[in-house]
């Protein structure tokens, strides 16, 4: 990179903001999904919104592409960088700067990562609602951008359920606020469009959050049955009578194998497992409960334990959050999907994926939040086989397909980003994401804001479908079609 | 402007050309003229077009477009006088024809609804296997599903379930330019793309017509229980919503009337099963110490839709601001409607969403109005007139769109280029 914009960089967020050399910048050429890489030219690490502004002013004017980073926890590729581009690291801008009681709002910095929220309101019983499994470590910024879910979504909703408010730098460099505090404010609902956008609109740099008063009560039950298929009638049977669980997890006998062996959740061993939680008022959740046994019961459950105390909880979850990484006792490498189904559709998919994945040769693990739909299918493969990993991709873009056939979406929370933007033509007709690239033209008419992610061809501003014409940009010189 | 632009010579021979064109592709029943009955806060159109299905509907958008005609979307025509009157107004377009629920997937608990449809007509579908849509509309006999989502009406059940925004997971659009595009999906979890379901609510038609919507579903409650708690002053009526706000009480809606020369009162839904209704009961009556607790019906559920009754006497605006702020609030309605001789009476959810009307000399219907705006804005609330004072010119609805309005225009560009799509009617005159 040109080194008068490095200098210009340095100036723009301070010698201990800018990085440039080629050992540190390997940290940041990937995210969570580590079979794709590019290095970056440099990484900024601003400390304010002021110094964010200026560093996209610099891309602004030499046209540099950039991607907004959080902790690199993604696992779609969302935040890896892109050839010629910078990435910005939120990484520095962690400060909660304002916690609202009364009207149960947070204010926090992009950097500020998920669980300190909950962390900070948790003595006065307030707890931010969602939950991914790296909430430990993944950054609210990051969660904007991937409108992140999590176990408890079902009930609670998602991240854009309790984003009130943004404070956004658009990829002109102006700040701007959408949404606030309160609710309604007049106008298009645009933190709405940006929450989930995948750093393709701009860059957050503050985040007015809503937090939750923690339930009175929280009950959380394993149950094992024979197969997957009675797990799911359980499910349905608890959706037909009503009920609105606070979370409800599948696992199949692989997933179970594997969490077991990583950490020890003490699970029964069984052909379809569910977690169940259910929170609320004491008596309205001891009630429920009750029917959930005789529900599970009913349905073929041959072992229900209900956790008796916050350790027996936490152990129950500790297994569901670790399946994935507990993968790699099975396997040496596997790839994680993200795939939603009307819920309905259940034994149908599992039975396709049993045939996908004997016809494939490759063993697949099912993790699932049953009670929305989002499947985890992980396949497991081994690197070191000519061929292999080629064939595992393959296959996870057929269980992707599979789930838009049934009605459903090819990434419940993981995002698209960089690993399935192929797949969006098969979700979406061409009129579809030709209207979605009109929001993008209004927020980054350059393109310069995380550019090739998300959509399956990069297109130009003005450019519409059909017959080619020549954007101004490009016989302006500015840019070029590829 | 308006009146000019209405007036224009040539505008009838264009009309009947228009009418002649529309007339083949909706079918000549579907085109007539339009009648006094018709006219958009005052500003009467020439022409109401009623297409029969999603792909008419967006081929008269794009031949409206083309030839240049000024639209506005009508659903029930329940809130249609919201926002500014058009700057212009050519053509209704009505989606009477598209009323079909074209799938309750019930055991996935979603529905798949075309915008046409009333909100009470696709209630009692999903009521047939114990299920609804959790939002509580004006006028939902009438209100369609387009018309609600445009308008972004809720009610008091917003506090437990969300808005529309939170309940819509997928949306159809016919755009100016004869686009009909989709946008989310049938499952609730999903985040393939721009989440434009979120950006058609609320935008009150200025960037594409509503054709169909897809919603999640919440079972119907097996039982509720309402009760109403009585205090003395604002200030004691804040200090106890905050109570319950802080508390662990799961309630699915809480309101406080409030009222020129009257008490507050607050109105409190549970839902559930037997026994946790009477746990709650308890837990209510310990929080409430000394205010009055009686049991109600569903009938202040209604409290919402009466500020509206006989409302061609007065005004009526949306108000938004914090949980916290509604005594500070409340106080400033009072100086300002007493120094203006002006009888208020106001609905207050719990989220800070808000109903308040105001009766009145519309002299002094406005400068409340104003003042209680500046009020508002300067906390970081919001006022928006949903009904106009009658007798003196329109207030601006919306107030201020803040420094995203260049953005908003920028995406209105994008949507509506020729700027067709009920012009000059929402915020900062686009």
């Amino acid at each position: 990179m040109n080194v008068h914009i490095l200098r210009e960089l340095r100036s723009a967020v301070g010698e201990r903001g800018l990085i440039t050399s080629p050992e540190e910048l390997h940290t940041y050429e990937c995210d969570g999904l580590t079979n794709f890489r590019v290095l970056p030219q440099a990484v900024v690490l601003p400390d304010s919104a002021q110094q964010v502004q200026a560093a996209v002013r610099i891309c602004h004017r030499e046209r540099i592409p950039f991607v907004a980073r959080g902790a690199g926890t993604g696992l779609s590729g969302g935040a890896l960088p892109v050839e010629n581009g910078i990435v910005i690291s939120l990484a520095r801008m962690n400060r909660i700067l304002e916690v609202d009681l009364a009207n149960a709002r947070v204010v926090a910095e992009p950097g500020v990562i998920n669980l300190d929220v909950t962390g900070r309101v948790m003595p006065q019983d307030y707890f931010y609602g969602p939950d991914p499994s790296s909430q430990s470590v993944c950054t609210i910024g990051g969660n904007v951008a991937e409108n992140s879910g999590g176990a408890h979504c079902l009930k609670y909703g998602f991240t854009t359920t309790h984003v009130l408010g943004l404070e956004v730098v658009l990829p002109d460099a102006s700040l701007i606020h959408l949404g606030g505090k309160a609710l309604d404010a007049p106008g298009y609902d645009l933190a709405g469009v940006f929450v989930g956008s995948e750093g393709t609109l701009g860059i957050t740099t503050k985040v007015i959050l809503r937090i939750i008063k923690r339930p009175q009560c929280i009950r959380t039950l394993l149950a094992a049955f024979p197969t997957t298929n009675e797990a799911g009638a359980a499910v349905s049977g608890m959706i037909a009578a009503g009920m609105l669980p606070a979370a409800v997890e599948m696992m199949d006998n692989l997933a179970i194998q594997a969490a077991e062996a990583a950490v020890h959740a003490n699970y029964p061993i069984c052909g379809g497992l569910l977690l169940l939680e259910l929170d609320g008022a004491d008596a309205e959740v001891e009630t429920l409960l009750e029917q959930t046994n005789e529900i599970c019961r009913k349905n073929g459950a041959w072992e229900i334990r209900i956790a008796q105390s916050d350790a027996e909880r936490a152990l129950m979850w500790k297994g569901r959050k670790a399946a994935f990484a507990s993968m790699g006792r099975l396997s040496p490498n596997y790839i994680v999907q993200d795939g939603v189904i009307p819920r309905t559709a259940m034994p149908e998919v599992l039975r396709e994926i049993e045939r996908l994945s004997a016809e494939a040769g490759l063993r697949v693990a099912n993790v699932f939040h049953a009670g929305d739909g989002n499947l985890h299918p992980l396949v497991l493969y081994d690197q070191r086989v000519p061929g292999e990993q080629k064939a595992a991709e393959l296959l996870s873009y057929k269980i992707l397909e599979l789930c838009v056939e049934k009605g459903g979406s090819i990434t419940g929370e993981h995002g698209v980003g960089e690993e399935k933007k192929m797949m969006m033509g098969k979700m979406f007709s061409e009129p579809d994401l030709e209207v979605m690239q009109r929001v993008r033209c209004a927020f980054d008419p350059l393109h310069l804001s995380n550019p090739s992610k998300v959509f399956p061809r990069p297109r130009l501003c003005g450019d519409k479908a059909g017959e080619y014409t020549p954007h101004p940009v490009e016989t302006a010189g500015i840019a070029e079609r590829f | 402007m308006k009146a000019i632009a209405n007036s224009m010579p040539g505008t009838k021979t264009l009309a009947r050309g228009s009418e002649e064109a529309l007339r083949t592709m909706v079918g000549a029943a579907h085109v007539r003229p339009a009648e006094a009955s018709d006219a958009v806060a005052g500003v009467p159109p020439q022409i109401v077009v009623e297409p029969g299905n999603e792909q008419e509907l967006a081929a008269v958008l794009q031949y409206a477009n083309e030839a240049g005609l000024c639209v506005a979307p009508r659903g029930g025509g329940t809130k249609l006088s919201w926002g500014n009157p058009p700057a212009r107004l050519d053509l209704i377009v009505s989606t009477a024809r598209l009323s079909r629920i074209i799938e309750h997937a019930w055991a996935d608990l979603t529905v798949t609804v075309e915008a046409g449809c009333t909100i009470q007509c696709l209630q009692e579908t999903l009521a047939q296997h114990g299920q609804r849509l959790a939002l509580d509309v004006l006028w939902p006999e009438r209100a369609t599903v387009g018309g609600a989502l445009s308008a972004n009406d809720s009610g008091a059940l917003r506090l437990r379930f969300g808005g529309l925004r939170d309940l819509i997971i997928g949306i159809t659009l016919a755009l100016p330019d004869g686009t009909l595009a989709t946008s989310g999906g049938k499952v609730v979890k999903n985040v393939a793309g721009y989440d434009l379901p979120k950006l058609a609510t609320g935008a009150l038609g200025t960037l594409g017509v509503i054709t169909r919507a897809i919603f999640r579903l919440h079972p119907l409650p097996q039982n509720t229980r309402t009760f109403t708690i009585s205090a003395t002053s604002a200030g004691e009526m804040q200090h106890f919503v905050l109570k319950v706000q802080d508390s662990q009480l799961v309630h699915s809606a809480f309101q406080v009337r409030f009222g020129t020369d009257t008490p507050p009162e607050a109105d409190i839904l549970f839902e559930g099963t037997q026994a946790g209704l009477a746990a709650q009961e308890t837990h209510l009556k310990k929080l409430a110490e000394s205010n009055r607790v009686a049991k109600t019906g569903p009938a202040v559920w209604k409290a919402r839709d009466r500020l509206w009754s006989s409302a061609n006497t007065g005004a009526v605006a949306k108000i938004s601001l914090l949980p916290a702020g509604i005594a500070k609030t409340v106080e400033a309605v009072e100086r300002i409607t007493a120094r203006q001789k002006v009888h208020w009476s106001a609905v207050v959810q719990a989220t800070g969403l808000s109903s308040l009307r105001l009766d009145g000399d519309a002299e002094a219907l406005h400068t409340s109005l104003r003042e209680l705006r500046a009020s508002l804005e300067r906390n970081g609330g919001s006022l928006v007139v949903l009904h106009q004072p009658a007798g003196a010119a329109p207030l601006e609805a919306w107030g201020n769109p803040g420094d995203a309005l260049p953005l908003m225009s920028a995406v209105k560009k994008q949507f509506d280029p020729k700027n067709i799509l009920n012009r000059g009617r929402f915020v900062g005159e686009i």
